[in-house]
């Protein structure tokens, strides 16, 4: 579905991605991880246009989309759900929620869009609640639903999701998480950057690990859970946990 | 079967953009990790961000089995020791061995790739997995018993006991449905059988697959006839894992290469520039997966070719010929690069498959290389008419000319002669150069 090829991304004179290649197959839960600053984000925001790759290919569903504008890499089907939520506060949940539905009704699917708006009312049944309160107004975790739910509103056949355990508290994660989980089971495919590895690698089927802009590691996620360096870097465990848990 | 339908049968695309992702990590990795590989790309002014596809890999230098020597005994380990979790070892029959790490992911891995090779020959979890091969430093015996459990399998760990006929003892009393071994193993459980008196056909041995010998058809269709089963061959090499690299499937034609774990090459061996599919040339293999011992460009010194096209078992990967010799016994006759087998086979065609045991002795003569291949006699080569034994013997010349381009005098000698004269151990190639 998403086929990334040495990608180099940056930011100025700043070099943020070198080379990294990566892909994404219908149906599968990728995550990425890395440390502060590795370019985690960087990767996803170039996927969705809003940084100019320098060099390689992005590949979404066939056609090459490294030089696409953000709206035609939505129209494609791919949506970001970017990191810290970006939810406008002073709209209301529903206007926020219709502003992602922008390309479809662009196209005049009144009435896909408001089917899919239902659709997010049952999956979310926090934001029927509070559909017409300010999106300022909610907690973080009604926030990450509400940006989730402005994703879907584009009909994507790809969601990227940066960072959506930010700031939240641990059991807010774990019904996050458990949301990404049943959007793969509805059919969706998604691309999972997070600093918490333990959670991403729980819910994901591969994974890759970026360091310094530059991809280490590669493999499913319960051989991410088995690597050492994994679990030193990103999993808290030292030489100790890791021989006692073995 | 297909242990892994997903990686074994994946689109050829899908299969190229995962290898050069895991290339690309692996180099990040023992660029950062193994100081060897950082030094050697430095020098050689590598940057490793250029390697963009496959294509690219031979911009990188090889690592050889002298580079390994020397880093004897954990310096080419990319994790710290505390992740290794085994550690295996070459002989060292010529010269320093080779320590080889594996993480618990490598384990992982390496059970896997063995489990895929004994599911290609036919092996199930209804097998009773007879394993002849040594369970020590040597990666045989503990490689393919994990795969054969991974598998299912009801694996008999027998290794070798020293005494050929308590092993088969073991065989018909467990009722071993696979054997495990190396051909010439096989070879002497059949010479065994004969002396204990007892049929192959009262054993259950329906398959055997064996490996870490160079062996050919003629072989096979001796293991064949005299154990009444059906013969696969398996390759590996001890520093990439150990078996599991690859492994015949039920057509017998080519052995099917794990690529998802590993990037095969073919290398002319004198001056290592690439060689195209078909090309009979060094096997180099890069590892893409592995942790504790990961491998850049490794040259085995064991001859093969990349056969492309389509298997009618519904693999996608490449497959490779049967290794059937060492760069070691390569031998240089006026600039051409030739190998004992070549002459085998030609002498096999020339006498309706006798393989005559044979010596090659080359002198040098005013500058000149002289080639004489000396064959014993064997019965079928005989003949009445002295006309015909002389064509026969004009027609091995020819044939080595024309084929590999090598002029050469034949000298027939008496059977045994070759083998008494050395003193019971003939040597293949005998260089007075």
């Amino acid at each position: 579905m998403l086929r990334i090829r040495n990608l180099n991304a940056g930011y100025g004179s700043l070099r943020v991605l070198k080379g990294a290649s990566l892909h994404v197959s219908p149906g599968e839960i990728v995550t990425i991880i890395g440390g502060n600053g590795s370019g985690k984000s960087t990767l996803l925001t170039s996927v969705a246009g809003l940084v100019r790759a320098r060099e390689g290919e992005i590949v979404f569903n066939g056609s090459e989309i490294s030089a696409a504008s953000p709206e035609t890499i939505v129209a494609a089907g791919c949506s970001l759900v970017p990191e810290g939520r970006l939810i406008f506060d002073t709209m209301t949940v529903r206007e926020n929620l219709m502003l992602g539905a922008y390309t479809q009704l662009r196209r005049g699917r009144r009435r896909e869009v408001a089917e899919d708006l239902e659709g997010i009312y049952v999956m979310f049944p926090r934001l029927r609640e509070r559909a017409a309160q300010l999106g300022g107004t909610l907690s973080g975790g009604e926030q990450q639903m509400l940006a989730i739910g402005r994703a879907l509103m584009a009909r994507p056949r790809l969601i990227m999701l940066d960072e959506p355990s930010m700031g939240l508290a641990p059991i807010i994660v774990k019904g996050i998480f458990e949301e990404i989980r049943k959007l793969r089971e509805a059919g969706n495919t998604i691309l999972l950057v997070e600093q918490n590895a333990r959670a991403a690698l729980r819910i994901a089927d591969r994974g890759y690990v970026i360091e310094t802009g530059q991809i280490v590691l590669e493999g499913t996620a319960e051989e991410l859970l088995n690597n050492n360096d994994v679990q030193r870097a990103y999993l808290g465990k030292d030489y100790k946990s890791i021989s006692d848990q073995s | 079967m297909i242990y892994n339908s997903k990686y074994e049968s994946m689109p050829r695309e899908g299969l190229m953009q995962l290898q050069i992702e895991r290339l690309q990590s692996t180099l990040n990795r023992v660029y950062r990790n193994v100081a060897f590989y950082k030094n050697v790309f430095d020098e050689n002014r590598i940057d490793i961000e250029k390697i963009k596809s496959i294509a690219d890999i031979r911009r990188l230098p090889f690592t050889t089995k002298e580079d390994l020597r020397k880093s004897y005994p954990y310096n080419m380990f990319a994790v710290p020791l505390r992740d290794i979790v085994r550690i295996h070892s070459t002989a060292g029959r010529t010269g320093r061995p080779i320590a080889i790490g594996y993480t618990r992911n490598d384990i992982l891995n390496w059970s896997e790739q063995v489990a895929r090779v004994l599911a290609a020959a036919g092996v199930s979890e209804n097998d009773f997995v007879q394993i002849a091969f040594d369970y020590n430093m040597f990666t045989g015996g503990l490689g393919l018993h994990y795969g054969a459990e991974k598998l299912g399998a009801s694996v008999i760990p027998s290794s070798q006991s020293g005494d050929v006929q308590r092993d088969i003892h073991v065989m018909k009393d467990y009722k071993t449905t696979v054997l495990l071994s190396t051909p010439g193993y096989a070879l002497r459980v059949a010479g065994n059988l004969k002396e204990m008196g007892i049929h192959p056909e009262e054993l259950n041995i329906k398959m055997g697959l064996f490996g870490a010998e160079p062996w050919g058809d003629a072989t096979r269709s001796r293991i064949e006839e005299s154990l009444r089963l059906s013969a696969y061959n398996i390759y590996g090499v001890n520093e990439m894992m150990g078996p599991g690299v690859s492994g015949e499937c039920g057509e017998k034609n080519g052995l099917h290469i794990n690529e998802d774990h590993y990037i095969v090459e073919i290398v002319d061996p004198a001056s290592g520039e690439p060689l195209p599919a078909g090309a009979k040339g060094e096997l180099v293999i890069s590892t893409i997966t592995r942790e504790g011992f990961p491998l850049i460009r490794y040259r085995t010194g064991d001859m093969s070719s990349i056969m492309e096209g389509v298997c009618p078992c519904g693999r996608t990967t490449l497959r490779m010929e049967r290794v059937t010799a060492r760069t070691d016994d390569m031998f240089v006759v006026n600039g051409v690069s030739l190998f004992p087998v070549q002459i085998n086979d030609i002498l096999k065609k020339a006498t309706g498959g006798a393989e005559p045991r044979f010596q090659i002795v080359i002198d040098n003569l005013a500058g000149e290389d002289m080639m004489e291949v000396r064959i014993e006699v064997v019965e079928n080569m005989f003949n009445d008419e002295i006309k015909k034994v002389l064509a026969l013997k004009n027609g091995i010349a020819g044939n080595i000319e024309r084929e590999l381009g090598a002029k050469t005098m034949v000298t027939l000698v008496e059977q045994d002669s070759l083998a008494a004269a050395a003193g019971g151990r003939t040597k293949t190639v005998v260089d007075n150069r």
